[in-house]
C-alpha cells in the first residue's frame, strides 16, 4: 500500500480514532440519535481535521514549541467557526439540530490528537490525507451508531419511516433508551468488540491478571 | 524545529501573524455569510408562523406568501394596546426582555413559565379578512420544559378563544418523549380547543395526564398529556397559562374583543 493510501485507509478500521484511540467519544454520544445529524457532523469533523492538519503542518517548522498548543487551538477554533457559519448559512435546519455540537468540535480530541501526533511531524499533503482518513474513521462509527439508534429508537432512517411506530398507527414499539445518549456507549462498545474480534492485534494486553478469590488465610 | 523558534521575538511574531490571519478568515466568513443566515432565520420564523396558523405553505414562496397574508404588529403587554417600536424590522423580543428599559425581570410568583425576563412589547401576527376584521391571530409564546426553553407560536381564531394551532420552532426536550411536542398527531389535537372558559380571561387550556375523555365537560379545555414527559407537559401548560394570562396577552385580547386595541 502506498503511504498516502495507508494514511487514508488505516484509521477507518485498523486504527479507528474512536475504536482504538478512544478519542471523540463524547460527541459520538451526542449527535448520533439520527443519521442526518451524524452525517453532517462527520463531514464537519472531517473538514476541520483535514484543514487543521494541513495548516498546522505548513507552519510546523515556524511554531515555537512553548506556545504550540495555543497555536493549534487558534487554527482549529478558526476553522470550526468558519464551518459553523457555513452550516448556518446553507444547512440551517441541520445546524439548528446540531446546535452547540458544531462549536464543540474545537474540543473534539480527534482534531487536537491528530494535530499533535501527526501534523507536527509530517508535511502538509500527507497530513491533510491523515485528517480525511481520521474524519472517515470517526464517521464510520457515527454512522454505525446512528443507524442502530435511529432505526430502533425512532423507526426511521434519514428521517424516512422504515418501521411504522405504534404512535403513528404502526406495529413497532420504539425503544426510547436508544434515543438517549447512554445507549451510544453500549453501541460503541459493541462496535469496538466487533472490530477487535476481526483484528485480534487490537486487543490490549491485560495490565494485570485477576487474582483468584482470596482464601481464608489471607483474611 | 530549530532552537531559534523559541526566542521571544519569534514567539511574538508567530502569535501576531497567526492571530491576524485567523481573525481575517473568521471575520470574512462571518460578514460574507451574514445575509444568507439572516434570510434563513427569517424564513424559519415565517414558516413556523404559517404552520401554526394552519396555512398550507408547501411548495410556495414563503416570504411572498407571508407578506401577502400576515400583518405584524406590536403590542404593549401592560396596557394591552398596539404600540410602535423604533425599528420594527430588527426588534428582537428576546434581547429586549433582558434590557433594563425594554424588559423586566419577573418575580417568582407570577413567573409560572420560568422565563425570568419578559419584554414589555411583543410582536403579534394578524391575518385579516378583506374588510379588516381579524381572521386569525398568532401569538409568540415560550416557556421552560424539562431541559430547555420551548419557543413557539400559538394561533387563535378571530373569536380570540378557539385554538387554530400550536407549533414549537426551538426546543431541546428528550427525543421520543418531550420531543413529541413536534409530533403532528399530537399537534392535531389542538385546533378547536378553547383557551378561556366562558366569561373569563383566566386561561384553563392545558395538558392533562393521559388521554382526554371526550365526554368530559372540560374536554374543550384539555389536551392529551405527552406520555413519559410529565415535566414537558407541565411546561407547555404553564407557558399557555402564562402567555394567555394577565401577565401575557390577556389584556390585549380583552381590548381587542372590546374593539379598543
Amino acid at each position: 500500500m502506498s503511504a498516502a493510501k495507508q494514511v487514508l485507509v488505516t484509521p477507518i478500521f485498523k486504527n479507528n480514532p474512536i475504536g482504538l484511540q478512544i478519542l471523540g467519544v463524547c460527541s459520538a454520544l451526542a449527535v448520533t440519535s439520527n443519521l442526518n445529524t451524524a452525517l453532517v457532523m462527520t463531514l464537519a469533523v472531517t473538514v476541520v481535521t483535514a484543514f487543521s492538519n494541513m495548516f498546522i503542518s505548513i507552519i510546523r517548522n515556524q511554531m515555537p514549541s512553548s506556545i504550540r498548543i495555543i497555536c493549534q487551538m487558534t487554527i482549529i477554533a478558526s476553522l470550526v467557526i468558519v464551518v459553523d457559519q457555513i452550516l448556518k448559512a446553507y444547512a440551517y435546519d441541520v445546524s439548528k439540530q446540531l446546535s452547540v455540537f458544531v462549536g464543540l468540535i474545537i474540543t473534539n480530541c480527534i482534531v487536537m490528537g491528530r494535530a499533535e501526533a501527526f501534523a507536527m511531524k509530517n508535511p502538509p499533503g500527507i497530513s491533510f490525507l491523515d485528517g480525511i482518513g481520521n474524519g472517515l474513521g470517526y464517521g464510520v462509527v457515527l454512522m454505525f451508531v446512528g443507524f442502530i439508534r435511529e432505526l430502533f429508537g425512532a423507526g426511521k432512517l434519514f428521517g424516512v419511516e422504515v418501521l411504522p411506530l405504534i404512535n403513528d398507527g404502526g406495529w413497532y414499539q420504539a425503544n426510547g433508551l436508544l434515543l438517549l445518549p447512554p445507549s451510544a456507549f453500549f453501541i460503541i462498545g459493541i462496535f469496538i468488540w466487533l472490530v477487535r474480534t476481526f483484528n485480534k492485534d487490537q486487543v490490549e494486553v491485560a495490565e494485570f491478571e485477576l487474582a483468584h478469590n482470596t482464601n481464608k488465610e489471607a483474611v | 524545529m530549530s532552537a531559534s523558534n523559541d526566542s521571544i521575538g519569534k514567539t511574538i511574531t508567530v502569535t501576531v501573524l497567526l492571530c491576524v490571519v485567523c481573525s481575517v478568515i473568521v471575520s470574512a466568513a462571518a460578514v460574507i455569510l451574514k445575509p444568507q443566515q439572516v434570510a434563513n432565520k427569517n424564513l424559519d420564523r415565517q414558516t413556523n408562523i404559517l404552520a401554526a396558523a394552519g396555512i398550507d405553505y408547501q411548495g410556495k414562496n414563503i416570504p411572498e406568501l407571508f407578506e401577502s397574508t400576515i400583518t405584524k404588529k406590536f403590542v404593549d403587554l401592560k396596557t394591552g394596546k398596539y404600540t410602535e417600536v423604533a425599528d420594527p424590522a430588527r426588534y428582537d423580543a428576546k434581547k429586549a426582555a433582558k434590557d433594563k428599559e425594554l424588559g423586566k425581570s419577573l418575580s417568582k410568583d407570577i413567573d409560572i413559565a420560568s422565563i425570568k425576563y419578559q419584554a414589555n412589547v411583543m410582536p403579534v401576527y394578524l391575518i385579516e379578512t378583506a374588510d379588516g376584521n381579524i381572521e386569525k391571530i398568532i401569538l409568540p409564546v415560550h416557556g421552560y420544559g424539562l431541559w430547555s426553553t420551548l419557543y413557539g407560536f400559538l394561533a387563535l381564531e378571530g373569536d380570540l378563544n378557539t385554538v387554530v394551532g400550536l407549533g414549537f420552532y426551538s426546543h431541546a426536550e428528550t427525543p421520543g418523549l418531550g420531543g413529541e411536542v413536534d409530533n403532528p398527531n399530537w399537534k392535531a389535537i389542538w385546533p378547536g380547543k378553547k383557551v378561556y372558559p366562558e366569561g373569563s380571561m383566566e386561561p384553563t387550556l392545558g395538558l392533562i395526564k393521559g388521554n382526554v375523555d371526550p365526554a368530559s365537560p372540560n374536554a374543550m379545555h384539555q389536551i392529551d398529556g405527552l406520555s413519559g414527559a410529565t415535566l414537558t407537559s407541565n411546561g407547555v401548560t404553564n407557558l399557555v397559562h402564562f402567555w394567555l394570562g394577565k401577565n401575557g396577552f390577556a389584556p390585549f385580547l380583552a381590548n381587542l374583543k372590546a374593539g379598543e386595541a
